[in-house]
């Protein structure tokens, strides 16, 4: 193999990377977009539930705790968790560029890296429900 | 290139007051902050929940029950609506267009289904949730 196909490969095995990186990242956020879309709404409507004094009977501490603690519900809310929390991270970095922050590279780390953090605790709590 | 290229100013800070679309485009661009809170807000509730006390997770649920936290989930579930869920059905159809034969699926048909499967997956929510 001569430099410049050996050059080749490396360039376009590069490039390959950063193509999946972007559809790892673009992939999170769409999905994660369509999510919050449907339970988002249907999420606050239960928080607006509690606020008005009318604890459904699922939200009662037995109830919600025997559902945390089981493996459906464990997958449940963390996928939700997890893609809510990717989502909002890619486009609060869109929101900091918009509103003139064009520190894109320590913007960017800083989102995903709460959004990390978030998924973590989401997993470090849900682990310790049993 | 030209040595002194035409430069148009421009705010980086104020730019989408200009015209009502790129407002609007901000206003639903802003809807990823309730995102963020809402699910930071589960994850505090989660952390709660396993601290395995009923006695914590009721005075939890005692602590949201206010007005203001009745105006803040009012309003920022229609703002949510609002702002990120019926814009996001609504570019659906151009974001995953169905293609059939030679046809596509026409717009509405796409528009309609993920209506109709957002009622159902809320009332799933809220049977899951005990409401019905």
């Amino acid at each position: 193999m001569d430099r410049s196909q050996c050059l080749y490969i490396l360039v376009g095995g590069s490039h390959l990377m950063a193509i999946a990186k972007k559809a790892i990242v673009w992939g999170l956020f769409a999905a994660g977009g369509t999510l919050t879309a449907f339970v988002v709404p249907a999420l606050i409507g239960l928080f607006l539930l509690i606020a008005t004094g009318n604890i459904p009977d699922g939200l009662q501490f037995d109830q919600i705790h025997a559902f945390a603690a089981s493996w459906l519900g464990k997958a449940c809310l963390f996928i939700v968790l997890f893609l809510s929390l990717w989502h909002a991270a890619h486009r609060l970095r869109g929101v900091a560029h918009d509103f003139g922050i064009r520190q894109d590279t320590l913007v960017a780390n800083t989102v995903y890296a709460v959004a990390a953090i978030g998924s973590l605790l989401a997993a470090f709590y849900l682990f310790s429900i049993r | 290139m030209s040595r002194r290229p035409y430069v148009r100013e421009m705010s980086k800070t104020t730019w989408y007051m200009r015209n009502k679309r790129y407002k609007v485009y901000v206003m639903r661009e802003l809807s990823s902050f309730l995102v963020g809170f809402y699910t930071f807000f589960v994850i505090y509730a989660l952390g709660i929940l396993a601290t395995g006390s009923a006695e914590k997770w009721d005075s939890f649920l005692a602590a949201q029950q206010n007005t203001g936290m009745i105006i803040f989930h009012g309003l920022a579930l229609l703002y949510f609506l609002f702002f990120q869920t019926f814009p996001w059905f609504k570019l659906a159809p151009k974001a995953m267009p169905v293609q059939l034969g030679e046809k596509k699926l026409p717009d509405s048909y796409i528009i309609v289904g993920h209506y109709v499967a957002w009622i159902v997956v809320s009332a799933f929510i809220f049977w899951l949730a005990g409401v019905i």
